[in-house]
């Protein structure tokens, strides 16, 4: 189905982008030629106080005067650029991805724990609910998802397609260091017809893949709309980032108990357990029953500051883990963690419902 | 003085093969609405007194009892139908409201019906709930919609949130709320027992509580209603919840009514009531002018209880359920019953049974949405009702916003009803909507108390199927899960307010 790949290191040490494209295709089966993303946190150094949007426009010549606007209109646009591309015989790219390094003006969010976030948040739902040919794909600091899929057009037939590679060649991702990286590639399983469909998907802070598909995301986005969350893309990854956003930036809960809000230890389990603690799971299933997420899945998210790993509460898909020094790795392949580290010290694969963290030393 | 009209058509045609009939007389002793009599050896017929309760046919040793309907036809004509002609032959000749039993009989679609529930294949394999959990554990109350912690000593994270008091079922499926008065003790006792057995409760009714269900207390939903029959301290602590009932779907707007025929001596003592009074509850309660007075109520019960229990409300469909559920929501209440206007009923007059209220699938999706809308959801748990008939249309309500359902006609079906609408005759062949001994006789609480528990459990299992193939292992991610859903020759208006795609999309 699809093929994750995340990699940190706890140093900040950072990685070109070479060592994650090689990884990534070596999960070329899972991904079937249909596009490919990727995301690394640490790559604009020169701009770490801005938020990085990465936006596609359909059409740049149309469309990019009304960002501008809107951008203006809640903060100052310190650099704005074209993403450098570099066109790839299989690869068809039908838009053009922008980047602007913005600073949001707190003032205008008051009230806010998080003013900046809050108009980032803001801006990247109205932008990209609203019909105008562009849509914000990364909105961090310091951060930026790189990605692309493809239509299964004349360039893309016999499953040639966008092969990770396709992808990593056409931003050139071995330009680009970043201290955490992440990469999917993916088949296609709802409209490949757009290009901008596949992971990662990301809010600011977060970042997610995820390989696999919720039998949730109906209950899941009506849930995380009722929030004033827009959901534009019938995504499950879109909904995930927007969860995780939700249940750590706004209802202040720690990663480990919002990974335990999206996929939750069974009743029998929580029955079992000490008081304390089953009358906390029981808490977060009471509060945030309609965040759970059913059915196969295996999510890799990072933020700035840390990266984890978990799986639906049946496992239904892969997660391996890898260590070596100060890396963490997080793939659904071993091959893969090999592919990039072939002198992994530890591979481990842990077992549904655990969590797999890794913070970046502070 | 007699009517202009002579007699009626009959509805039903009764008859018996006589090369089969051994004249036992079952069939006289089975049927107590008198069609059948003794002449000599023969046995004589009424047909017109049949409401095809199908109790001879089933206690016949010879299989010889015939029943068709509509043996005389009228003048076809799509607009003047038999029911419409007969309502006014009747109220002609009686210059009364016309009561019915049971569901509306109006010919409407049923939208349950035009929802296909979707399944999985390759791109996302089903669950195979054999092998894998597959939770229908559901808690019914108030939910909080976020959770804050604070620090112990050792550093650990601790819940500093409390929880409300919520009621577990191991079933989305309850059994609703049917009066003593309105159905024999037997029967309530049947019931009481398969909730037991089952692990979900049952509801009182407005009928107060007889002694004979105390050992079931811990499984009942003591209701509260406009009457207040029954209702005194005693009765709201023996409940595990209470239910405050502001409207029913059979008869959106008006109260209840049991007439005194079934008001027998326990069931007077029971309800607090005259024995043979006619038992009418107001339309309102004379203490809720507004909204502003429910909180008063439902906060005076909770402080009469201790805030040990939840408090449920139940509304009638009606156009506006939204905008009621909200302000239900908003007055201290943990769980909703909202109930469609198929619901059944002891008796309604008939022209709120079939013309009044709007069907359940669609009261439940906007009452959803309009919750959500309003940042609500969280703090009540909505239950769905009337007209729940099979394990879809549990999923199907669930999937529309329902946290569980409440069923009601099923559960009698389960014990022997066969819907023939005359529960407000209490004559009821079956043991179940009469009060006269020799008939609540006839329902004998050991078995059918295991009829219901089959049902339930039965339908509790295809909903766990139902969920395995959809991929969803537990009860919260099937709740307002639009997606799971498809609409199958619905117009694109219907489909909106549903909040459904259609099918194929
Ligand atoms: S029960 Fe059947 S066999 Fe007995 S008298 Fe009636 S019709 Fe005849
Ligand atoms: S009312 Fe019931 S028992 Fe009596 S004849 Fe009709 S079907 Fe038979």
């Amino acid at each position: 189905m699809c093929g994750i790949f995340g990699v940190m290191d706890k140093r900040r040490q950072m990685m070109d982008g070479s060592g994650i494209r090689q990884a990534l295709s070596m999960m070329n089966e899972r991904g079937s030629g249909e596009g490919a993303g990727y995301v690394a946190y640490g790559i604009y150094p020169d701009y770490r106080d801005c938020y990085a949007l990465h936006v596609f426009f359909d059409n740049a010549r149309e469309s990019k005067a009304a960002v501008d606007t809107t951008l203006e209109q809640w903060g100052t646009i310190e650099h704005d650029e074209a993403i450098p591309t570099y066109d790839q015989p299989n690869l068809r790219a039908t838009c053009t991805p922008w980047r602007y390094f913005f600073k949001p003006d707190p003032s205008l969010a008051p009230g806010s724990a998080s003013p900046e976030k809050e108009i980032i948040t803001n801006l990247v739902m109205q932008i990209n609910a609203g019909a105008n040919g562009a849509e914000i794909v990364s909105s961090g600091k310091n951060v930026g998802v790189f990605k692309a899929g493809s239509s299964r057009g004349a360039e893309g037939a016999g499953g040639a397609g966008s092969r990770p590679e396709a992808v990593a060649d056409y931003y050139r991702i071995e330009d680009y260091e970043g201290y955490i990286w992440l990469a999917h590639n993916r088949y296609a399983t709802t409209s490949p017809e757009k290009w901008e469909r596949p992971d990662p998907f990301n809010l600011h802070d977060w970042s997610v893949v995820e390989n696999g598909k919720t039998t949730t995301y109906g209950a899941n986005r009506r849930y995380i709309e009722s929030f004033g969350y827009n959901c534009s893309t019938s995504t499950d990854s879109e909904v995930i980032a927007y969860l995780i956003d939700l249940l750590v930036r706004r209802h202040g809960l720690d990663i480990n108990l919002a990974v335990r809000a999206l996929a939750p230890p069974y009743w029998e389990e929580i029955d079992r357990m000490p008081e304390a603690e089953q009358k906390l799971c029981r808490a977060l299933r009471f509060a945030y029953g309609s965040a759970t997420m059913n059915g196969p899945f295996t999510v890799v998210a990072a933020n700035p500051n840390m990266m984890v790993g978990f799986t639906d509460r049946g496992k239904l898909r892969p997660m391996v883990v890898g260590e070596c020094g100060d890396r963490l790795y997080i793939a659904s392949e071993e091959s893969a963690i090999r592919a990039m580290e072939p002198g992994v010290e530890s591979i481990m694969r842990p077992a549904a419902g655990e969590t797999v963290i890794g913070r970046v030393a502070q | 003085m007699s009517s202009n009209f002579g007699s009626i058509p009959l509805r039903y045609r009764v008859s018996i093969d006589r090369e089969q009939c051994m004249e036992c007389g079952r069939c006289i002793d089975n049927c107590s609405y008198g069609v059948f009599r003794r002449d000599g050896d023969r046995i004589l017929i009424n047909s017109r007194k049949c409401t095809a309760c199908h109790r001879c046919l089933a206690y016949c040793p010879r299989d010889a009892i015939m029943l068709e309907e509509h043996p005389c036809d009228y003048r076809s004509h799509p607009v003047w139908n038999r029911q419409v002609r007969e309502a006014i032959y009747n109220q002609a000749r009686t210059g009364k409201i016309i009561l019915a039993g049971m569901g509306s009989v109006a010919n409407l679609p049923v939208i349950f019906d035009h929802l296909m529930l979707d399944a999985c294949q390759v791109t996302t394999p089903p669950t195979d709930p054999l092998r894998e959990p597959v939770e229908l554990r559901t808690y019914l109350g108030k939910k909080p919609s976020r959770l804050d912690f604070r620090r112990n000593s050792n550093g650990d994270v601790e819940l500093s949130t409390e929880l409300a008091p919520n009621l577990m079922v191991e079933t989305p499926i309850l059994l609703g709320h049917m009066s003593y008065g309105a159905i024999s003790l037997n029967a309530q006792v049947s019931m009481a027992r398969a909730a037991k057995e089952t692990g979900t409760y049952m509801g009182t009714g407005e009928g107060g509580l007889h002694p004979g269900l105390y050992p079931y207390q811990d499984r009942m939903i003591v209701q509260v209603a406009s009457g207040r029959f029954g209702v005194n301290i005693d009765y709201l602590e023996r409940g595990a919840a209470i239910e405050v009932k502001l409207g029913q779907g059979a008869k959106p707007g008006i109260g209840g009514h049991l007439t005194g025929e079934k008001v027998s001596k326990d069931v007077s003592r029971t309800r607090m009531i005259p024995q043979g009074s006619d038992a009418i509850s107001p339309a309102p309660h004379h203490d809720i002018y507004g909204i502003e007075d429910l909180p008063q109520l439902v906060r005076s019960i909770k402080e009469a209880t201790g805030w040990k229990k939840p408090v449920f409300a139940k509304v009638a469909a009606v156009n506006n359920t939204a905008e009621n559920v909200a302000a239900v929501a908003r007055a201290s209440v943990d769980a909703i019953a909202i109930d469609g206007f198929r619901g059944g009923t002891g008796a309604a007059p008939r022209v709120f049974r079939d013309h009044v209220g709007i069907p359940i699938e669609v009261a439940i999706a906007s009452a959803d949405r309009e919750l959500r809308k309003q940042g609500l959801r969280n703090e009540v748990s909505l239950i769905a009702c009337g007209s729940i008939r099979e394990s879809a249309d549990v999923v199907k309500a669930i999937a529309l916003g329902a946290d569980a359902v409440y069923i009601g006609t099923a559960a009698l079906a389960a014990m022997g009803c066969r819907v023939c609408g005359n529960c407000y005759q209490g004559l009821c062949p079956w043991g179940i909507a009469t009060q006269r001994d020799d008939l609540v006789q006839r329902l004998n609480p050991d078995v059918a108390s295991k009829q219901v528990a089959n049902l339930i459990h039965a339908w509790t299992m295809e909903v766990t199927e139902l969920m395995g193939a959809a991929g969803i292992n537990s009860i919260e991610s099937l709740r307002g899960n639009r997606d799971r859903l498809r609409g199958f020759m619905l117009d694109e208006g219907l489909l909106n307010v549903l909040d459904v795609k259609p099918v194929g999309a």
